[in-house]
């Protein structure tokens, strides 16, 4: 009964997610007006933005998990935790190329050290990065999942840590020349903007269900394969 | 005050470890002299002197985390985890007391490399003095607890500049612009933390 | 004194042992046996606590009662016993320090030593330490992981004195003729 019940929830999970991603796509590029300044390009900030807002809720729902890991010994809690960072860093990588595409789209550079999230997400791939690195080469047991999580707590402590510091940095770096947002958003704006944040939601938590379900899928076979020997 | 008894008592065992050894500081001060020194031919001639501040910066980095990658061999090679572990005192201590030791090293291998620092670029005021000291503690608690972490796992000493280099990343900032409050709180936050967090590091159960 | 249920442990795909179960009451002596790599080591280590299990839960005494003498010694190498041993009964808080540590290097035959690295030591002298900080904060419970390795006669029966002591005991070995007669519980690994 409760597999079923897990299967549904992907399919609505997936069929929502779709759904709501041809809309956002369809406002994106039918509905939403074009900047006054950066023009039709400008439109990728619908997808950049929300992709980096997802990437946040991803490593905080990592780190969430992972407190449950340490404080309620919740041993599901474990795989939970990992595949939320998981999916964070692919939308943290997604943010990173779709930043870097609106730099070279704005200002005809692949890169810019002026833009603060863009750096964020640069210090935040790299310390999850080695989040991978520490899981591969520990065993899997209590140990790897005690220090897995320990290790996502720092994660997501770092983030309003790092952002302090680059904003920090700015000032004596190189002063801040651009400002992306610009006016506040218009109706036609925010409605693109809420659709296309919507979708990014929901296309992580299919994700996350996913590839939930196919760990789950795994060790239960594990544990069949142990009761057959 | 058992608690801080014990701190001392294991942290006097690492400095008297280091004492017969004679390893991890030797290494420290003359891999940052080289790093100094490297950094003169790095940087081209009449460079200002906050590029060469920079550069320290990365060099004090780098030197950390080469005392941080051997602090816990002598723990590693004899399995001293497990006496540490099934000791009846606060594992908290142990970090702690490894900390200690770490920041002393650190300290004694500054203390080097800053008067070498300005003799070889430009003078250095008190606020990088006060920052350094800063960063220092922040160094140490960080990299103890990922240090312990590090040697678990197969890849050891590949791993630590993985875990620790992205974390390092605003001890620079707040230390190359001098903003001692920044690093006083990046201190207080991480510090707290790794105490809290260090007993699930070493302990399963 | 330790009582565990229906435990099992697995490495990755690879199960070591399961559906074991201890109980030993005080006083009692467990002996573990089974070849070389049947999880003897795996079990001791679930026990005294070092490990978690994958499956089952371990209910003993609290850690300042127990000992755990594994495979390695236990003692810093670049130290001399007699820092090794302060270190320990500092962190354990033993009762009149000095002269219990005195009495335990002078029995197992190290107190000429005590000022020499252990580094310098043979194997069998290095477990003689290793018993030494075994027994230094007098544990009721001990769990000894093949205690007779790499000791020489006179080593093998200051232990046989060392078992005559009524504490509660778990040993494991794969060579059990020594200690047969003094085990009232017995787990064999095939």
């Amino acid at each position: 009964m409760r597999r079923t019940f897990s299967e549904n929830r992907v399919a609505a999970l997936g069929a929502l997610a779709v759904s709501l991603m041809t809309a956002a796509i369809a406002l994106i590029f039918f509905y939403a007006p074009s900047d006054a300044d950066q023009g039709f390009s400008q439109r990728i900030f619908y997808f950049h933005v929300p992709i980096a807002l997802t990437a946040y809720v991803c490593f905080s729902w990592g780190a969430w998990k992972a407190l449950r890991v340490l404080w309620k010994r919740d041993e599901r809690a474990d795989v939970e935790s990992y595949v939320a960072i998981h999916q964070g860093v692919v939308f943290g990588a997604l943010t990173l190329v779709t930043g870097s595409i609106w730099a070279r789209a704005s200002w005809g550079v692949w890169w810019s050290w002026g833009e603060n999230q863009l750096v964020l997400f640069l210090v935040l791939f790299l310390f999850y990065c080695a989040y991978f690195m520490l899981r591969f080469s520990l065993e899997a047991g209590r140990a790897r999942a005690n220090m897995s999580a320990v290790y996502a707590l720092f994660g997501v402590v770092l983030i309003p840590i790092s952002f302090l510091a680059i904003r920090l940095s700015q000032k004596f770096i190189h002063p801040v020349v651009f400002n992306r947002h610009g006016p506040q958003m218009s109706g036609s704006q925010l409605l693109t903007f809420s659709v296309s944040l919507a979708a990014m939601l929901a296309l992580f938590a299919a994700l996350y269900n996913v590839e939930l379900a196919g760990k789950r899928l795994d060790s239960h076979l594990r544990e069949l394969r142990e009761l057959l020997t | 005050m058992t608690y801080f008894s014990d701190v001392a008592a294991l942290a006097r065992k690492d400095l008297l470890l280091e004492l017969r050894a004679k390893e991890t500081l030797p290494s420290m001060i003359l891999f940052v002299l080289a790093a100094l020194t490297i950094f003169h031919f790095a940087l081209p001639g009449g460079t200002a002197h906050k590029a060469a501040l920079g550069l320290l910066w990365a060099a004090l980095i780098f030197t950390a985390l080469l005392g941080l990658t051997r602090a816990f061999v002598a723990e590693r090679e004899q399995g001293m985890f497990d006496a540490l572990v099934l000791a009846p005192c606060d594992r908290s201590a142990i970090w702690l007391g490894k900390s200690i030791a770490v920041f002393a090293f650190i300290a004694c291998a500054e203390v080097v490399a800053l008067p070498a620092f300005a003799a070889f670029f430009s003078g250095i005021d008190g606020r990088t003095v006060a920052a350094v000291a800063l960063a220092d503690v922040g160094i140490c608690t960080v990299g103890t607890l990922f240090g312990a972490m590090a040697v678990a796992g197969r890849a050891r000493e590949l791993l630590l500049p993985l875990l620790f280099l992205p974390m390092a990343i605003p001890i620079v900032v707040g230390g190359v612009g001098g903003y001692l409050w920044f690093l006083a709180l990046y201190d207080a936050v991480f510090a707290l933390l790794a105490w809290a967090a260090f007993e699930y590091v070493v302990s399963e159960v | 004194m330790i009582a565990a249920l229906a435990l099992g442990m697995r490495f990755g795909d690879k199960r070591v042992f399961r559906d074991v179960s201890v109980d030993l009451a005080d006083g009692g002596f467990l002996l573990v046996t089974g070849p070389n790599g049947s999880g003897k080591t795996t079990l001791l280590r679930v026990l005294a606590g070092l490990t978690a299990p994958s499956q089952g839960e371990v209910e003993g005494p609290p850690r300042h009662t127990v000992g755990y003498l594994g495979h390695d010694p236990l003692v810093y190498r670049e130290l001399t016993p007699l820092e090794n041993l302060t270190l320990f009964g500092r962190l354990y808080r033993v009762p009149e320090r000095g002269e219990r540590i005195g009495m335990l290097l002078e029995r197992f035959g190290l107190w000429e030593v005590r000022n020499d690295r252990v580094s310098t030591f043979s194997r069998g002298m290095q477990q003689r330490l290793g018993l030494c900080r075994v027994l230094l904060h007098e544990p009721r419970l001990l769990l000894l992981d093949e205690p007779y390795n790499a000791l020489d006669a006179a080593g093998a029966e200051l232990l046989d004195g060392v078992f005559t002591e009524p504490r509660t005991w778990i040993v494991a070995t794969h060579e059990p003729r020594r200690v047969d007669r003094l085990a009232t519980d017995r787990l064999v690994f095939a």
